[in-house]
């Protein structure tokens, strides 16, 4: 009895937590997060038209493009700024390969404190791991239902 | 006089004192609207430390070591330590003890610790032995976030219910009361409660329950009212959890209204240093005690004080298995030096 009692206090409190907990100003993370990514998206293709200024293809050039962006990435978490872009633009810096580049870089950085092996090589898939495991899987999974329907390897 | 229990976690103590006070805070903290009464703030988060633990080590260090020199005295007269921090193992508190040398009882009860300290002095110092205890709290946001959440450079967008930890340490000593001495004449040490919460990213309203059971206790074992506080400062409820204990007092009869105050509420400019729902950690009442309420009491602009430091007391592992959050409580209640005393 003392249970239901003490569960049913429980139970209000969550009701009166959810009509007080201010709600994410989910319009005004839509915007920002369309301007970062947006923005991110246009130095990409600066970049992939920079690369083809020079003769290659679209689809020479989407590689080295790659590389780059993964590059500024890089650089922008360890001058500390990417995280201050994502704090603004969620979804819009994380999804690009450059927030790929923050998620394998930020933790790099940060256990470099307890060492290379147990510190930067134990932790570095710390965020990007499962990332990697269900995008792995999930690669797996579409390519063998393509192969059953398509039949093409 | 010796402490006396006057209710299941209440004691009374009488002429028990805090001889002095230190704060020492990171740089956000000291471009925060408490900025003038800390006696340090540091140029960087790192404080040219190879690691962040071992900043937040050098902060509680400096902090202690501030204060007893403020007390006037030196390590050697201080009978023991009480104290805690946010790492596992409590490894700030007790790696800072390697150098004071001095008889160590270190605290865990998360961000409540610095309550459950100085209650814990206080009913030491009212039965004469030890007679000088000095109590600390320090917490670092770098150390914290790569404890409990992410990477500090991974960029992640915070809910507007999360608490920003705190880089802030504070330190008092307490001995026997002398004239001029801010006094501790009550404590209640709470105990644990848990409504179900189960958001790591929502502690405000996972501790406010636990905030409201020990002011009631307190205030029932006392027999005193509200009006009798000049001021009531949780720990770091932030904006939501006082929203909701101000709900909570209202269903009972409690009312609060702007007595109710939250030290994680008032370490930033919550809007501009985007903070969401205020500060958090153990050095953030430590802090904000040390630092500014303590001032208040002494320059006489309040008469009492109720401090209620709250702990949410759930670890990584807990959190993604699944579990609510068990938090706590423990309330210091604290005089100006000519007030008047129930």
């Amino acid at each position: 009895m003392a249970n239901q009692e003490a569960s049913k206090t429980a139970r209000d409190y969550q009701e009166l937590v959810k009509t007080k907990r201010p709600g994410k100003p989910v319009l005004k993370n839509l915007i920002y997060a369309f301007l970062v990514g947006g923005a991110i998206s246009v130095v990409g293709q600066g970049i992939q038209c920079g690369f083809m200024q020079y003769g290659m293809s679209a689809k020479e050039a989407t590689s080295p493009t790659t590389v780059v962006l993964i590059g500024l990435g890089a650089l922008f978490t360890g001058f500390g700024w990417y995280d201050q872009l994502v704090t603004r633009g969620g979804m819009g810096g994380t999804l690009p390969i450059t927030g790929f580049a923050n998620a394998m870089v930020a933790p790099a950085m940060e256990f470099r404190s307890e060492g290379l092996i147990l510190g930067v090589g134990a932790k570095l898939f710390t965020v990007a791991g499962p990332v990697l495991v269900y995008g792995l899987s999930a690669a797996f999974v579409v390519g063998l239902i393509r192969f059953l329907i398509t039949g093409v390897a | 006089m010796p402490a006396r229990k006057i209710g299941p976690g209440t004691y009374h103590t009488s002429r028990v004192g805090i001889k002095s006070t230190a704060a020492i805070v990171g740089p956000k903290e000291g471009e925060g609207p408490l900025r003038t009464y800390f006696d340090e703030i540091w140029a960087s988060e790192a404080h040219q430390q190879k690691s962040v633990e071992r900043a937040e080590r050098m902060m509680l260090e400096d902090t202690m070591n501030l204060a007893v020199e403020k007390a006037g005295c030196g390590w050697a007269e201080i009978d023991m330590v009480l104290g805690g921090d946010l790492l596992d193992q409590i490894v700030s508190t007790n790696f800072a003890a390697r150098r004071h040398q001095r008889p160590l009882l270190g605290l865990f009860s998360a961000c409540a610790v610095f309550t459950e300290a100085l209650g814990l002095a206080a009913l030491l110092v009212a039965d004469h032995h030890p007679t000088t205890v000095a109590v600390g709290a320090v917490s670092h946001h770098m150390a914290a976030e790569r404890q409990f959440r992410f990477p500090v450079e991974l960029g992640y967008q915070r809910t507007p219910t999360a608490a920003w930890t705190a880089t802030a340490a504070g330190a008092a000593v307490v001995g026997p009361a002398e004239s001029g001495d801010v006094v501790v004449d009550g404590v209640t040490f709470g105990r644990v409660v848990d409504w179900g919460s189960k958001d790591p990213n929502d502690m405000g309203s996972a501790m406010a329950p636990a905030a409201f059971d020990t002011i009631k206790q307190h205030l029932m074992a006392t027999g005193d009212v509200i009006s009798d506080y000049d001021a009531i400062f949780t720990g770091d409820l932030g904006v939501l959890g006082v929203d909701l204990l101000q709900a909570l007092g209202k269903k009972e009869g409690l009312h609060f209204g702007a007595r109710l105050n939250d030290c994680g509420k008032s370490l930033y400019y919550l809007k501009e240093q985007d903070v969401h729902n205020g500060a958090s950690g153990p050095g953030c009442s430590a802090g904000v005690f040390a630092g500014y309420l303590h001032h208040r009491l002494l320059a006489g602009e309040w008469q009492r004080l109720l401090l209620v430091a709250t702990g949410a007391l759930f670890s990584p592992t807990t959190y993604q298995q699944g579990e609510s959050i068990p938090c706590i409580a423990h309330a210091v209640s604290l005089g100006r030096p000519e007030a008047p005393r129930p």
